[in-house]
């Protein structure tokens, strides 16, 4: 029987949330490809195994890499250890979510592999054929994929959590020579914040160059708490530094499908809606009505920011009250 | 130092797309340079010139593979400032994104580059893919999504800021190496190669070039190369079965105020 191999993140002896999706990728493909499913778990410390085996998956079993070297994270022993395991447990098709980690570490071990890889996987068609999306989601594309090994990485906001059940073992891997090529992590700089993290929250809000500059998001943050949500921006405002970076929500930042997701003085580029039109309300409040967001939303208010969020604010905290 | 940047060409990406018979049909699409190969030109570019003089400290290669008569981006890039260029003459019906790596890995290894330069994806295909797979084909160090780059020529070292998905990572990486750069990467002060002021800002973006330019790319060499002189076979690991628009989102409305807009989120679609 040919067999899935997922790959998984682990923070602190815990899965990372976002591994689930990539999970639930890997059920619905070893289901259509009548294969096993089976998951790892790699780093310096994978007591997280113990936690992912009493949930299950439904997969035959949960490996085990543990070795120093791949702590912290780099791509290039990462790729050596997924190489190691796809070779140890004989899979055919390895992936996991498309997270910054695996995005770096998957093609790599990939190329190793010869082995052709989805990027984005939203749908699967059938054991190899995998729906993709294309130039900023215009087009959704299915390909099929042939070789000894095939991969897969699934876009985190298109699966649902994966169902539990099963009881597989635990199986520690043979160690193998991983290898960081001489580079190493001088530093992570993370951004801290109360708020849940953008691709994960239920309710996220949004500016863009209409807010002019980074004291005016003030009131966006003020939005944003009041419905517990995360913040987030276009690139036109990360790139005017009104807000750092991390925040910006597109084809070239964080993809992201809340239940609500408001943009604030947002015109609405192609690239911008790439990253958020899976979302499930749209609301667009912009002060230009010929702006492309409106094409989008499910309501739009054509109003200045200044005047719409304030009220706004007013009539959610009075109705909460 | 030999720097090599891979260029690709495609659709303009501010038309529209047309699906034609299962498959798009880009025979009278205009083809311009993607987005990302002109911050990775820009970034070769910085690393390669000191600010205000003529002294380089590396050569620049753009590489591109492509129909050898349609290489117009290669020349655009030459004339921003690129020192030469590589054409692999190819269709892309014989190419996947494992032939396109195998390539650039082999012209980068013939040209004994220390760095390749690779913008992070095409932004028709979007497979972010290539120079993760350069990387492991050449066994050598990789740091992706780049939106800082410092070279300390001294320790033969690039320190990357590469945009992660909780902040931002710097990573230290021995040359010979691989990176792919993200949009961030074209602000002012995002390049530093110890020659040029750490203090200098650049104009944002990528340069246009100049009329000098222009007339200079004419004069620079461009070697075309077959995909079988450098060992590569045209693959057919991935096989588009079906091409289409995504499902349409059912059409909005526009509410007259901000009560109506706060009605109908919590009455209407429930989410307040």
């Amino acid at each position: 029987m040919s067999k899935v191999l997922v790959i998984l993140e682990t923070a602190g002896g815990k899965l990372r949330s976002s591994s689930l999706p990539g999970i639930t990728c890997g059920q619905q493909i070893a289901a259509k490809a009548g294969a096993e499913l089976h998951l790892l778990v790699l780093g310096a410390d994978t007591s997280a195994a113990a936690e992912v085996a009493s949930a299950g998956y439904n997969a035959a079993a949960v490996h085990t890499l543990t070795n120093a070297a791949l702590e912290p994270f780099t791509a290039e022993a990462w790729a050596d250890a997924i190489v190691h395991a796809t070779r140890s447990i004989g899979a055919t098709i390895i992936g996991g979510t498309a997270s910054s980690t695996l995005r770096s570490a998957l093609p790599r071990a990939a190329a190793v592999l010869d082995a052709p890889v989805a990027s984005e996987v939203v749908a699967i068609k059938s054991g190899d054929t995998f729906t993709r999306p294309v130039s900023s989601g215009r087009a959704l594309v299915d390909v099929k994929l042939s070789g000894a090994v095939i991969g897969f990485t699934a876009r985190g906001t298109e699966f649902e959590a994966p169902a539990t059940g099963g009881s597989p073992a635990v199986n520690a891997l043979p160690d193998g020579a991983f290898d960081t090529r001489g580079a190493k992590v001088i530093s992570l700089e993370k951004t801290e914040s109360a708020r849940p993290a953008l691709s994960e929250a239920r309710v996220v809000v949004s500016g863009g160059r209409g807010m002019r500059e980074g004291a005016n998001f003030k009131i966006l943050e003020q939005l944003t708490d009041l419905l517990g949500g995360a913040l987030g921006a276009s690139r036109a405002a990360t790139d005017a530094g009104m807000v750092p970076a991390d925040l910006q929500v597109g084809q070239t930042g964080k993809i992201v499908a809340p239940e609500l997701y408001i943009a604030v003085a947002i015109s609405g580029a192609i690239q911008h809606l790439a990253g958020m039109k899976g979302s499930k309300t749209i609301v667009a409040i912009n002060k230009d009505e010929e702006a492309p967001i409106f094409q989008v939303a499910d309501y739009g208010l054509v109003a200045k920011w200044e005047d719409a969020v304030p009220r706004l604010i007013e009539l959610i905290q009075s109705s909460a009250s | 130092m030999k720097i090599l940047v891979t260029v690709k060409r495609i659709p303009d990406p501010d038309e529209s797309l047309k699906f034609a018979g299962g498959g798009l049909d880009t025979s009278s699409s205009k083809w311009v340079p993607n987005a990302f190969d002109e911050y990775a030109v820009e970034t070769a570019l910085r690393l390669a010139e000191v600010a205000g003089k003529r002294d380089r400290l590396a050569e620049v290669i753009v590489m591109s593979i492509c129909p050898a008569k349609q290489r117009q981006h290669v020349t655009q890039f030459l004339a921003m400032g690129a020192d030469r260029g590589v054409v692999v003459d190819a269709d892309d019906s014989e190419l996947d994104t494992i032939a396109v790596s195998k390539a650039i890995a082999a012209v980068a290894k013939s040209e004994g580059v220390d760095l390749t330069i690779v913008g992070k994806l095409s932004q028709d295909n979007e497979g972010n893919q290539v120079a993760q797979r350069v990387a492991g084909l050449l066994n050598v160090p990789q740091a992706g999504f780049a939106a800082t780059v410092k070279w300390d020529k001294n320790a033969g070292t690039l320190d990357v800021g590469r945009e992660v998905d909780d902040g931002v990572e710097h990573k230290l990486v021995p040359l010979p190496a691989v990176v792919s750069v993200d949009l961030r990467v074209v602000l002012p002060t995002s390049i530093k190669n110890g020659v040029t002021a750490d203090s200098h800002k650049y104009q944002e973006g990528p340069r246009l070039a100049s009329l000098r330019g222009i007339t200079m790319a004419k004069r620079k060499k461009v070697k075309v190369l077959k995909l079988s002189d450098i060992g590569v076979s045209s693959a057919g690991s991935e096989q588009v079965v079906a091409v289409a628009p995504p499902p349409a989102r059912p059409s909005g409305q526009i509410v007259g105020s901000v009560e109506e807009l706060h009605e109908k989120l919590a009455k209407e679609a429930k989410v307040l």
